[in-house]
């Protein structure tokens, strides 16, 4: 693919990922990620041209922590439900911090289960959060790719041609 | 409004036990022309001051595992410490933010920072020095 093809490919895949649909009975459905991505693309320079990257594999190495430490949380006898709030406490902070705004959706729900004690709403939710986390992983896996190929045909990335 | 220059000199610490965070808001400090220094966790932040250091400008967590940002906010204060501190959490309850601020905080914003965050702080440090 040409250089511009790769950045016109770039732009509508981005776009896409903001965009809210609806989605039957449940309404509206936010789209993959918030403005607070936007913040971390803005801050990404030539000086540190792959920022976005990094925060983005710290993202998934702490929550495929936290998610493999939930699941074992709530699959004991008792389950220790500070334990669980905490681990989605932390879910919650990370995923609000890369702007994957349907994971952190996924906790503020998953929290009210919790604080009810409620052990099968509890792991509904964990199935949930498991399932938008790899949902969000691989489309931000793919604009990565994505970004390393416009980078590597000596393109650079149009972030000024994203007006939201 | 806050020359660069100004910013420039405005030294601050970074106390987040979170390296995302911690990551996110170092860049974004830096991209703003902010000198800043990262501390791992509370123990650490109280241990660079008692060692001497000073900034102006500290940027505290809540929940972090030691004795969290409340407890740092108190010791620091009765350090002696009168720089400006800016307590950040995801928590957005009155009352938890309370508590955050009777500690001896000069503001309270919600996380993740962003640059018109940053920006209202910088002018409200400007306003009382």
């Amino acid at each position: 693919m040409e250089v511009v093809q790769m950045q016109r490919a770039w732009v509508e895949y981005t776009k896409s990922l903001f965009r809210e649909f609806s989605y039957s009975f449940f309404g509206w459905m936010k789209g993959f990620l918030d403005a607070q991505f936007q913040q971390l693309q803005l801050l990404q320079d030539e000086s540190n041209p792959d920022f976005v990257a990094e925060v983005v594999s710290l993202f998934f190495e702490d929550s495929e922590r936290l998610l493999s430490d939930l699941t074992f949380a709530l699959e004991q006898q008792s389950v220790d439900f500070k334990k669980v709030d905490a681990h989605v406490h932390q879910l919650k902070g990370s995923s609000s911090s890369i702007g994957a705004q349907r994971v952190k959706n996924d906790c503020i729900a998953f929290r009210s289960f919790c604080e009810e004690q409620n052990v099968e709403g509890c792991q509904r939710c964990l199935q949930q959060v498991k399932q938008d986390y790899s949902l969000v992983k691989s489309k931000l896996e793919a604009l990565i790719r994505l970004e390393q190929q416009i980078v590597a045909a000596g393109g650079s990335i149009p972030m000024e041609e994203l007006s939201f | 409004m806050a020359t660069s220059n100004d910013r420039t000199r405005t030294t601050t610490l970074v106390v987040d036990d979170d390296r995302i965070i911690k990551t996110i808001h170092s860049k974004l400090l830096s991209k703003l022309g902010i000198e800043n220094q990262v501390a791992a966790n509370e123990k650490k932040a109280v241990d660079l001051h008692c060692s001497g250091k000073k900034f102006d400008l500290i940027v505290m967590d809540r929940d972090m595992p030691i004795m969290n940002g409340i407890e740092a906010t108190r010791e620091l204060r009765a350090l002696g410490i009168r720089s400006i501190i800016v307590g950040v959490s995801t928590r957005s309850l009155e009352q938890e933010i309370q508590e955050f601020m009777d500690a001896g905080l000069d503001d309270y914003q919600e996380k993740p920072l962003t640059s018109s965050k940053v920006i209202s702080i910088l002018h409200k440090i400007n306003h009382n020095s």
